[in-house]
């Protein structure tokens, strides 16, 4: 200890008695009594004595009111402050707020004396967070204690550095703190390792250039110091392990050291030498040794030692065999050490220490995943464990068996996960619980979930499983029982009166029940009806229910001759006071009046199959001229009246566009599929707008619910698992059910020879739990399957593949913007399906079409973004690749060839074509298009024999164009038989279809020469699409104030809205935001940066366009191409 | 990684907090009373570490006296459960008593834990800037 630090501790006695002989232990004045008379003392005391909280709460109240008085009070001196802060920690610690008193700990430790600042500090530190604005005001203080002389002061700034410190002000004191790394001190050494790990956790980049004397820590003389370095090493292998392979040789020494004893017995904890420190070191050789055969050879050895010196009973050994084990399974497996490890993990499962089989089941949980084996080795343990009374050790049982379920065992262990739940868990649990269950399914299983699950299901479950039960499989037969069981197990639910489902519940039986009540032949329709009439009647149902449970009464209707329960229900519901189910009632009324109307309007079986929703409501259009022909004003769509009323009151107007965009988009998505709430009835007689046909519905959504659920149950754990079982996969699966009873693969014979009747019960259990795992397992099960089973069995990759197959019109169905650029993609992926091979990518293609739709469109934007050609790639403005060919034929034409510079190669641009030329020199043009701007590249070829001198090309600043950078180009020199070429960025300043940009080239050969040329410019050159989403739109939309409007002819070959949309896509380069039922919004902009929207409607032939842009020509001149390309097309 | 540091008495009040995640003050309250009601309503032959939410605690009683550490999924629990132990053992040794008394501990707590991961704690240096401080 240096001189410094023993006379400050000399000095410290006094200092404090003199001071406060009170408060805080003093270092000599005997440790640990807070005396009686100190006022903290007195308030933890009269505060431990009351009993209710209400009590506590006025005390501190109190006791807060007087410090803030105390504090603010300028007479107050630094020791009543130190003494108040101590308070107010503690206050604050009860989780009452004393914000008044930050800033007046910053003070403290800003102002005080050494004891002061330190009660300053830590106050500081038990205060503030990271981004709290006072931190800054602490930076100072910190920066002058770390120049102090005094080594306390020195330790202290340190220390709240490694607590707390803002992250902007670290460069004010990393200089310093670097220095202290050299201190002779080897307190000082570590602490600021240890400031150092915190800035590297908060900003790994600032403290890059150190990594060195990172280094140096670590080779520290002193074990402190080096331990602290540890954490930096072990934070910095985990994010990048293979740059620290090479200090595998030291960390393995130091392992080594430790684990011989060669630390002072100051280091041991219960003579185990520096436990933690091991456990670190080994977490270290974790990381550097996974999947690197080299590195992990290297710290065999004192893995072995640190298993074999690891063999004292006491729970800090235990710890560390733990990381032990964790280790030797990270890295590269050698035999010797699995064999040893796992021995180990048997020990810790096998105690009878509850902890200890805790931590035995959560090593064996984590090596499973390499050696299932282990799990039966162990089957029995686990089996007990399953059955512990302490839920916390079933609990972690049920991840270990999450973590082994295969094919076989699934209904096994989800029965044993249902139970758990219905123990009644928190919240957090059972939503955890339910996502495992949910992916090992089947029916009767998710009755359970439903019921036990509640309304904290996550609404995809119900909506994939409904999506499954309609499309079915291949086989029609198993759907038939399928369907069939799901009727009759609902039915037997609905049969307890009183009892309450969740919501969720209650609409899949309605929907169940409404689609395929006549699938069960012995129940009488009306049996079902006077059922979904009292749920009808209970005032738990919430309204969504009702309307739920209404669309399978409207259903079950239809297919009864007249039923007195349905009256009733019309009749009770004709004067309810929900609107909604008001509104049912009526439509079922009137159905009920047409028989034959309500057959045809509701098939039955028929939520697969795709309606035509005429979205024009065409038939719709006699009523039109009769209306009109009486007089009746024509009807105008919502957003121009809208807009009419807009104009009408000048009056801001916050109704996005796009509201009405978007509710629509979700049901014309659902393209006519039959869903409970979804049948419009075409009520709405209001005209020939696609708005009316999308009136908000509130159907089940099948179109952006992932595909999670196939035939065998949940398809992404089964991809993961075809790997896994690839032994199950092999074995007949009739075996399963053939309820013959082998032996079960991991017993052993003499185990079964004196079987309990419990033990035998246990043993089948393991039997059904560990099937599957193993070589040998597989062959047998000895419990019998019951019918439900039957249904779930495993099927044959073929079948996979069909059901895989199945799926494809889901595809289908993906909205149409998908398929504009990218056709090629989206027919691939149709295409690749009934292929057996690929069955795995496409499982996981059509598991989520709605992330495979956003990571297509992901790509494209990506795509447009970085290589430019992909821009035009669909458009037939010509787009000049450079063959063979046509360079053959420029070249027949003049010896010197243009050809663009490799970097514009890339982006679309189009041919390059002659500008003029002279004797002496060719000129040639060529029109990039990137993304942001129009590139002219203009060729100048030398085609005489000499050098031509002092090359000026000129572009004359036109009212349309401007010329960025410089309009004039100059090459001092051309050689010979040579081309030159400049490039000249070009804006159009004023809108105009087609204008021209004069130019002229002079030169000196024998005498100065001028030629004069021109280049044509379109307004199209400067039109890029602009990608945005159909909301965007709709803002921009009403903001902007220049429309125009033109209805134009569109030739009968393209008299669709989608033809018509690809032409103008295609050679306007107008990005389509959104198409819906007869109309279609698409966006471009006007480099650089001007939008132009627009919206367009087909309807008897015609295609009526609407453009609004902020810049008053850009419509019309759009509106003129577009004219343009649709005569053309 | 260590969340926080809890020390509480059997009828629910807490002693001594340490957070190492900031966690709103009022959040605090609601969230050591359900740690504190999780842990207490345990019997002593079940084991020590209680899953909550996405964090573990790991909790060890003095006495009247719980302390309860809150860990995330890559802490080892049994080091944590000995860590406390080490904590105990190193107020014993300095207060002569470990008892319900707190604001103390904090200073020697901060010396054992620093940036939320656990140190190793050793004796001798431990005092050492431990008289320096006070």
């Amino acid at each position: 200890m240096s001189d410094v630090v023993e006379r400050t501790l000399s000095a410290l006695p006094g200092l404090l008695g003199q001071h406060d002989p009170g408060a805080g232990p003093g270092g000599a004045g005997g440790p640990g009594r807070v005396s009686a008379s100190s006022r903290l003392g007195s308030l933890i005391r009269s505060i431990t004595a009351l009993t209710s909280k209400h009590e506590e709460e006025k005390l501190i109240q109190q006791e807060l009111t007087s410090l803030k008085a105390t504090v603010s009070a300028p007479s107050t001196t630094l020791r009543l402050m130190k003494e108040c802060m101590v308070r107010l920690i503690y206050c604050e610690m009860l989780g009452y707020e004393s914000s008044f008193g930050y800033i007046h700990a910053i003070k403290l430790a800003q102002q005080g004396n050494l004891l002061e600042k330190r009660v300053g500090y830590l106050a500081v530190s038990l205060f503030l967070h990271e981004n709290h604005e006072l931190l800054l005001l602490l930076v100072n203080t910190v920066v002058k204690d770390l120049q102090s002389t005094n080594l306390v002061e020195v330790c202290m700034a340190l220390t709240v550095v490694s607590q707390i410190f803002p992250r902007e002000m670290i460069p004010a004191v990393l200089p310093l703190i670097e220095d202290k790394l050299q201190h002779s001190k080897e307190i000082i050494r570590r602490k600021a390792v240890q400031a150092l790990y915190k800035f590297y956790l908060i900003a790994p980049n600032q403290v890059q250039h150190i990594h060195d004397k990172f280094r140096k820590a670590l080779c520290d003389r002193d074990a402190g110091v080096m331990a602290a370095s540890l954490h930096i090493y072990l934070q910095m292998i985990k994010e990048n392990s293979s740059g620290y392979k090479d200090l595998t040789g030291s960390f393995v020494t130091i392992l080594k050291q430790v684990v011989g004893g060669k630390l002072s017995a100051d280091f041991n904890y219960h003579s185990v030498p520096a436990p933690w420190l091991q456990i670190q070191l080994l977490r270290i050789l974790g990381l550097l040794g996974k999947d690197d055969p080299r590195t992990s050879e290297l710290m065999y050895d004192v893995l072995d030692e640190s298993l074999r010196r690891a063999e004292i009973n006491h729970n800090i050994t235990y710890a560390i065999l733990f990381e032990c084990v964790q280790t030797i399974y990270t890295i590269h497996p050698k035999s010797e050490l699995l064999e040893k490890a796992a021995k180990c993990i048997g020990k810790f499962v096998l105690s009878p220490k509850i902890n200890l089989k805790y931590l035995g089941l959560k090593a064996l949980t984590y090596v499973i995943q390499q050696d299932p084996n282990l799990a039966l080795q162990h089957q029995m343990t686990i089996i007990e464990c399953l059955d512990h009374p302490d839920p916390i050790i079933k609990r972690e049982t049920l991840e270990l068996l999450y973590r082994i379920t295969n094919g076989q065992n699934v209904i096994v262990i989800v029965q044993k996960m249902l139970d758990y739940l219905k123990e009644g868990q928190e919240e957090y649990a059972i939503i955890s619980l339910v996502g495992k269950i949910a992916e090992l399914w089947f029916i009767q299983t998710m009755n359970a979930v439903f019921s036990v699950g509640g309304d904290v299901v996550h609404s995809d479950i119900p909506n994939n499983f409904l999506r499954l039960l309609a499309e079915g499989f291949d086989d029609e037969k198993e759907d038939h029982q399928l369907r069939v069981y799901a009727v009759q197990s609902y039915l037997a639910l609905l049969e307890e009166e009183d009892k309450l489902y969740p919501q969720k519940f209650l609409q899949v039986m309605s929907w169940v029940l409404g689609e395929y009540f006549s699938l069960v032949t012995d129940v009488d329709p009306e049996v079902i009806l006077t059922k979904l009439h009292s749920l009808l009647k209970k005032t738990f149902v919430t309204s969504e229910t009702k309307a739920w449970i209404m669309a399978a009464v409207t259903k079950i209707a239809s297919h009864t001759s007249c039923s007195k329960t349905v009256d009733e229900i019309i009749q009770e519901l004709s004067s309810s006071l929900d609107t909604c189910l008001r509104q049912y009632a009526f439509e079922l009324k009137h159905l009920c009046e047409d028989k034959a109307l309500m057959k045809s309007l509701l098939p039955f079986d028929a939520s697969c199959s795709d309606l035509v929703v005429d979205a024009s409501l065409s038939f719709l259009d006699g009523f039109v001229a009769e209306g009109l022909a009486h007089g009746a004003a024509p009807y105008k769509p919502h957003h121009q009246r809208q807009e009419e009323k807009l104009s009408q009151e000048k009056a801001l107007n916050f109704e996005p566009y796009g509201l009405s965009f978007a509710s629509s988009v979700s049901s014309s998505g659902v393209t006519g599929r039959q869903s409970p709430t979804g049948l419009s009835f075409g009520s709405d007689i209001s005209g020939n707008s696609a708005e009316t046909g999308h009136k908000e519905t509130n159907t089940l959504k099948l179109e952006g619910v992932r595909k999670l659920w196939g035939k065998e149950g949940y398809l992404p754990k089964k991809e993961n698992k075809t790997g896994k079982e690839n032994e199950p996969q092999a074995v007949p699966c009739g075996s399963l059910l053939a309820g013959q009873v082998g032996e079960a693969p991991a017993l052993r014979p003499e185990q079964g020879a004196s079987l309990s009747e419990e033990d035998k019960e246990k043993q089948q259990l393991a039997s059904t739990l560990f099937i599957g795992l193993g070589a040998s397992a597989g062959v047998s099960l000895m419990g019998k399957a019951d019918t439900a089973t039957q249904k779930f069995k495993r099927k044959s990759k073929i079948t996979e593949t069909h059901a895989a197959s199945n799926f494809d019109p889901l595809l289908d169905t993906v909205p149409d913007n998908v398929e504009d650029s990218e056709g090629s993609v989206h027919t691939g992926l149709r295409k690749g399906s009934p292929s057996s091979s690929d069955t795995v990518e496409d499982n996981l293609a059509f598991e989520t079409p709605q992330s495979l739709r956003k990571s297509v469109l992901d790509d494209r934007i990506s795509a447009n973004r970085l290589s430019q050609s992909s821009l035009f790639a669909d458009s037939n403005i010509e787009i000049f690749q450079p063959s063979s060919s046509a360079q053959c034929e420029s070249a027949s034409e003049t010896p010197l060839v243009p050809s663009l510079p490799e970097e514009l190669e890339e982006l679309p641009h189009s041919e390059v074509v002659g500008l003029c030329q002279s004797d002496a020199l060719a000129l040639h043009l060529c029109k990039v298009w990137t993304d942001d701007s129009l590139l002219l590249i203009v060729f100048v070829s030398n085609k005489t024999t000499a050098a031509l001198h002092a090359v000026n090309l000129v572009f004359e600043e036109t009212e349309h164009f401007q010329i960025l950078e410089s309009a004039t180009s100059h090459f001092p020199v051309i050689e010979a038989q040579s081309v030159e070429h400049c490039q000249k960025c070009v804006r159009m300043n004023k809108v105009c279809t087609q204008a021209i940009l004069p130019a002229s080239v002079s030169y000196q050969s024998e005498m100065e020469t001028c030629l004069e040329f021109s280049v044509t410019l379109s307004l199209m050159d400067f039109i890029r699409p602009m990608e945005m989403t159909t909301e965007d739109f709709g803002k921009l939309w009403l903001s902007l104030s220049n429309d125009v409007k033109q209805n134009i002819k569109m030739s009968p070959c393209q008299d669709s809205l989608s033809a018509a949309l690809d032409t103008l896509q295609q050679k306007l380069k107008l990005h389509r935001v959104d198409v819906i039922g007869n109309e279609g919004i698409l966006a471009c902009q006007l480099l650089p940066s001007v939008p132009c929207l627009l919206h367009c409607r087909t309807h008897s032939g015609m295609l009526a366009l609407w453009f609004r842009s902020p810049c008053a020509a850009l419509p019309d001149g759009l509106l003129y191409q577009c004219q343009k390309v649709m005569e053309e097309s | 990684m260590i969340k926080f540091f809890l020390m509480v008495n059997k009828q629910g009040q807490t002693r001594l907090s340490r957070y190492y995640e900031h966690v709103e003050i009022n959040k605090r309250t609601v969230l050591e009373a359900e740690v504190i009601k999780n842990c207490l309503s345990r019997s002593k032959d079940e084991c020590s570490f209680v899953e909550y939410k996405d964090f573990k605690l790991v909790y060890r009683q003095y006495a009247a006296l719980f302390i309860v550490v809150g860990i995330d999924q890559t802490e080892n629990e049994m080091a944590v459960y000995e860590l406390i132990h080490n904590f105990v053992e190193v107020l014993d040794k300095y207060f002569s008593r470990v008892s319900e008394f707190g604001l103390m501990y904090h200073k020697i707590l901060q010396e054992i834990l620093k940036t939320c991961c656990c140190t190793d704690l050793f004796l001798r240096q431990f005092f050492q800037p431990y008289f320096c401080y006070i």
